[in-house]
């Protein structure tokens, strides 16, 4: 069936019958959708083109507002636009700018089309194509219709003009060089009288400005005529866009339009335009004390006001201005603490940055709590933007404003345990580092930790597996701290640990390793020596072992009154007596029992690791806790021998490590790095990674059997070699600590479960504002806290790896040709000495030497029909010459070279305008004479 | 400049969109329930602002209004005014209204056309060309009318479908 019969496209529906069968939905509006889109494939391929413009028209309106795809009319638009008529035009203008693309295939066709239209005397047809070349233009549609574009910029219809002067942007973006041809003509604009022109050519220079604004810094005295004349709101805001950008560039320039600015800002009736001073202001003119004073005062008007919006701007300039001018925030903080509880959730975060913004060494434990107490009671989503913001300040610059680090990191425990809390990550990273970090918290830390794990119901909740794997994490590696290990070990083995995901599990059972080997090694040692408080000199003091012993007591009764008559002695100065050893040896068989046949497999390694230990020291401990301590004295040795290697291997600290370590490491002679791998990343491309999940080791039941008695025998070998194995381990630990540094963050981040979507119950939500106010309003006074009694404990610091690698942000190169150009163009135009930079001329040369030559007669004929044909003809001809010169030139990285040619071309072309690259801060007083002195 | 305006009901149902920059439709449906998703969660009377840096990616801003069944969502960057932009959205709805005589959803949905030519005076590839809303009508008159001049000298009359309907 290639097209529709005659039939078909007298009763072709119309839009509106479309529209209304699909508000009937007789069958389902898919099933229209798709039985529409079948009829419009037919109808479009008709002949007749009203049957075909309307099938264009139709389908337009599916793809805009039920999203169905219209690629395949590509085509068949372009035939409409053929058409004669205005209506069929319309619609495939229309239909045009919703579908095209850069890789339409036919996009090329469209050239002649819109070249007719825009040389249309119909004004409307001549708007329909520049919206649409607006809409579509690429590098060539915008190099073809440039000369078109030109001749409309000076068109007398004004309602043309003005979308010329509008599509120029689009132009510009796309095809540079167009800037020669244009740009002249789109600054006479500035200077027309009406409005409507005035403020497309101002909103197409603010959108340049944003891009580059040092190019456009020649044309200050034509805005700021504009900013001291125009009457329009609208031009007048676009006029102080750019000025915002100007300003900072051009110290002069920022003097000279303050007053006007201000002045603006004592006499605007209109909200939007007070708003846009007050914004130019705060950015751009700060360090002129009487307008920013003006502007906070404009600012709490807008603070005051009843309208939301209006509200919340100002608290967003008050943001602004609270980065230099702090004052300006404690000011309004009325103001700002009450909008904390506003019913506007956009003015409770901003005012919340606000509050953070106030937070200081001295305030930051009031500001927290209050906060935090806050959260508690305010809705999951803001809850969390609280804590998340209290995270970030505290942790800013390496926890600067922190002194109390005690104080903090329990604070952190507190946050983990707020119900609605979803920062676990964050909270996470924040436990460790600190840990790392911080060497006098650890006390404070493990005991945060302990409280932490012990707590069966935070296990339940996805969002703190985080924050249980960095308190597991800590516990095992700070366990000296612990004042009761054993706890921690119950805690760590507890039932509801199966709800970890496998790789938090997995650090669960390694730290219950730590935990172990510290317990059996104090307990050995003490045992072994004669004065047993000389082996708990290096339990730090407070270390209670009453309290703990307490609950031990009753095991040491039940396994036999010998035990107990014959250990009463040293239990009494430690928590930690054989028998509850014992009953831990066999928690840790109960619990890891099951995990050796764990399908995965870091679990599963493990807890084979662990339950290997056991059964290496159990008999021993049993042994020597029933027969006492003659009959095994050897065996003994032995045992603690290899516990004491195993303590050894565990208690070697682990340090903050810099990023930039692993460069430090001189490489050793005869290692071949690169060679042989270069391309293994090519090899490796389509080699997914395998997941730690996707190792199974068949079934888990027949596995068990094997790997115990494997890993049994493995021991066994071990015990004879134990040296061996404890350099392994070493190794493997030692691995492992790089492997959790290098980044600074844990292992534990590598698990990137998704967090479960358990929904959370909605707590009870009551904003107690005045309360809020009330404890806030204490806090945020700027009183002077006496000091804290102990001193800022020492934070480590790595020298480079904490300072962020500032990576320097390369301009887009489209961009900076476009800026080139105009450059250019207003340099050449104002006869100004030329500026020396040599920055980047080699290589964005290239790429525009290429373009520029196939487009070579077009330029000149547009030039010349511009009628400066002389001045611009000379210019052109020193482009080329630099080009040519250019071109000659090596590649970049030749600096020699280049300089050499600096000096060639300044010599050979004095008028010969390079480029300057905005990121030379170095070069600006070379620019400074750009602007000139009339304005200044 | 702006980036993109929509008209969405009450319901999530698209009335109106228009993209300054080519976006595929599905991207385009999933930003439109993007917004929607923030636009029904947020009560009456609060600022006429969403953080449309999640959903539209960095330097962007977005000011919304509801009328009636409506949301009128337009979306920039940071060289455009906020509050002129909410006075855009006004001239807007009050140039519909002077269209269609008391403007209702009905009126959007059934003269898809013509809205866009609204639009379309209006905003010029993501730049404001006009704002006041009699300059609006007056092109659009003249387009209308322009329209119904070339459409005169069909032969078969486009009413054929109308017979059908009856």
């Amino acid at each position: 069936m290639s097209g529709p019969s005659l039939m078909d496209s007298l009763f072709q529906r119309s839009l509106e019958d479309l529209i209304k069968g699909l508000r009937q939905q007789l069958i389902g509006e898919q099933a229209f959708i798709s039985k529409s889109l079948e009829e419009i494939r037919k109808e479009i391929k008709s002949t007749d083109l009203s049957t075909k413009s309307t099938a264009l028209l139709k389908l337009s309106y599916l793809s805009n507002l039920h999203f169905q795809d219209m690629s395949f009319a590509a085509f068949p638009a372009l035939e409409v636009l053929s058409s004669p008529r205005f209506s069929h035009k319309k619609i495939a203008y229309h239909a045009i700018s919703l579908s095209f693309h850069d890789s339409t295939p036919v996009l090329l066709l469209i050239t002649n089309h819109l070249r007719k239209d825009l040389n249309s005397t119909n004004e409307f047809e001549v708007s329909l194509s520049l919206q649409c070349l607006s809409r579509i233009a690429n590098v060539d549609l915008a190099r073809d219709l440039t000369p078109e574009v030109f001749a409309l910029l000076s068109s007398n219809k004004l309602y043309v003009r003005k979308r010329a002067v509008a599509v120029v942007l689009r132009v510009f973006e796309k095809y540079p060089d167009s800037v020669r041809v244009c740009f002249k003509r789109l600054v006479e604009n500035l200077e027309n009288s009406d409005p409507q022109v005035l403020s497309a050519v101002v909103g197409v220079f603010s959108e340049l400005a944003c891009k580059d604004a040092r190019s456009y810094l020649p044309l200050a005295p034509e805005f700021y005529k504009i900013l001291v004349d125009s009457k329009n709101n609208w031009i007048s805001i676009k006029v102080l866009k750019i000025f915002s950008k100007l300003a900072p560039l051009e110290p002069r320039l920022a003097k000279r339009v303050v007053e006007p600015i201000c002045d603006l800002m004592r006499d605007t009736g209109a909200k939007s335009l007070l708003f846009e001073c007050i914004r130019t202001v705060v950015t751009s003119l700060s360090e002129y004390e009487s307008a920013v004073r003006l502007a906070v005062g404009k600012v709490r008007e807008f603070l005051e006001d009843e309208d939301p919006n209006l509200k919340y701007l100002g608290l967003q300039a008050l943001r602004i201005v609270a980065e230099k001018h702090l004052w300006a925030v404690s000011e309004n903080k009325e103001v700002v603490i009450k909008s904390l509880s506003d019913a506007d959730p956009n003015i409770k975060v901003e005012s919340l940055r606000l509050v953070m913004a106030m937070v200081s060494e001295h305030n930051v434990s009031e500001i927290s709590r209050v906060l935090v107490n806050y959260a508690i009671k305010s809705d999951p989503v803001f809850c969390n933007e609280i804590l998340g913001s209290i995270l970030s300040t505290c942790s800013r610059n390496l926890y600067e404003i922190i002194v109390d680090f005690d104080w903090y990191v329990s604070l952190l425990g507190e946050m983990s345990r707020i119900p609605h809390c979803q920062m676990g990550d964050e909270i996470e990273n924040q436990l460790i580092d600190i840990g790392l970090r911080v060497k006098d918290v650890r006390p404070e830390l493990v005991r945060v930790a302990r409280d932490l794990l012990i707590d069966p119901a935070l296990l339940g909740n996805s969002f703190l597996h985080g924050v249980l794997s960095a308190a597991a994490w800590a516990s095992g590696e700070y366990v000296e701290f612990s004042r009761n290990p054993l706890e921690l070990m119950e805690a760590l083995l507890q039932p509801r640990t199966s709800l970890l995901p496998p790789p938090i599990r997995a650090i669960y059972i390694q730290s219950a390793f730590k935990v172990l080997v510290f317990c059996l090694h104090t307990c050995f040692m003490r045992g072994k020596s004669i004065a047993p408080s000389a082996s708990l000199d290096n339990l730090p003091a407070g270390v209670s072992a009453s309290a703990s012993y307490e609950s031990f007591d009753d095991f040491s009764v039940e396994n036999g009154a010998d035990a107990a008559v014959v250990h009463g002695q040293t239990c009494a100065s430690a928590p930690i007596t054989k028998e509850s050893i014992v009953n831990i040896l066999n928690l840790v068989e109960f619990a890891l029992g099951p995990l050796l046949g764990s399908h995965d497999v870091e679990v599963q390694e493990r807890a084979r690791n662990l339950l290997g230990f056991v059964d290496l020291t159990k008999p021993e401990i049993l042994t020597s806790s029933i027969h006492g301590k003659r009959d095994s004295e050897g065996k003994r040795v032995e045992t603690s021998k290899i516990i004491k290697l195993m303590h050894d291997a565990f208690s070697k600290e682990l340090g903050p490590v810099s990023l930039s370590a692993q460069g430090k490491v001189s490489l050793p002679d005869g290692l071949v790095l690169k060679e042989n791998l270069g391309d293994l990343e090519m090899v490796c491309g389509d080699i997914e990674p395998p997941s730690s999940n996707s190792f199974s080791f068949g079934s888990p039941f027949e596995e068990e059997k094997d790997g115990l008695s494997f890993s049994n025998l493995q021991i066994k070998e071990d015990n004879e070699q134990s040296n061996e194995s404890t350099s392994l381990l070493a190794a493997h630990r030692k691995r492992h600590g790089l492997y959790y540094l290098s980044s600074g963050k844990s292992e534990m981040i590598s698990n990137d479960y998704p967090p479960a979507n358990d929904h959370m119950s909605q707590g009870d939500i009551n904003d107690n504002a005045d309360d809020l106010v009330k404890l806030t309003a204490e806090s945020l006074i700027p009183k002077r806290k006496p000091k804290h009694g102990k001193p800022r404990p020492v934070v480590v610091k790595l020298d480079e790896v904490d300072e962020k690698p500032v990576a320097m942000k390369q301009p887009e190169s489209r961009d900076d040709s476009l800026s080139g150009a105009v450059r250019d163009v207003l340099f050449g135009s104002e006869d100004i000495p030329p500026t020396s930079s040599q920055s980047n001329l080699s290589n964005s040369s290239k790429r525009k030497g290429k373009e520029k030559q196939h487009t070579y007669p077009h330029i000149e004929s547009k030039e010349s029909a511009a009628g400066d044909g002389n001045s611009s003809s000379r210019r052109r001809k020193d482009r080329s010459q630099g080009k040519e010169r250019r071109r000659r030139s090596p590649r970049k990285n030749d600096e020699e070279r280049k300089d050499a040619d600096q000096k060639e071309k300044k010599k050979s072309s004095g008028r010969h305008k390079s480029r300057q690259r905005a990121e030379e801060p170095l070069k600006v007083p070379a620019q400074t004479p750009v602007i000139p002195d009339f304005l200044l | 400049m702006i980036k993109a305006v929509m008209v969405m009901n009450t319901q999530g149902k698209t009335r109106l969109a228009k993209f300054y920059e080519y976006l595929p439709v599905e991207k385009q449906q999933e930003l439109i329930r993007g917004v929607f998703a923030v636009l029904c969660s947020r009560a009456e009377n609060v600022s006429n602002f969403i953080d449309a840096e999640s959903i539209f990616g960095p330097d962007s801003r977005l000011v919304y209004k509801h009328f009636a069944t409506l949301y009128f969502v337009f979306v920039f960057d940071s060289s455009e005014n906020e509050l002129a932009v909410l006075d855009l959205i006004q001239v807007f709805v009050e140039t519909l209204d002077r269209c269609f005589k008391n403007v209702c959803e009905l009126d959007v949905v059934f003269n898809y056309s013509k809205v866009h030519t609204i639009l379309d005076e209006m905003i010029f590839g993501g730049q404001v060309v006009e704002t006041s809303s009699s300059e609006i009508m007056k092109a659009v008159e003249e387009i209308s009318k322009l329209e119904a001049a070339s459409n005169a000298i069909t032969l078969i009359p486009k009413s054929a479908s109308g017979w059908r309907s009856r």
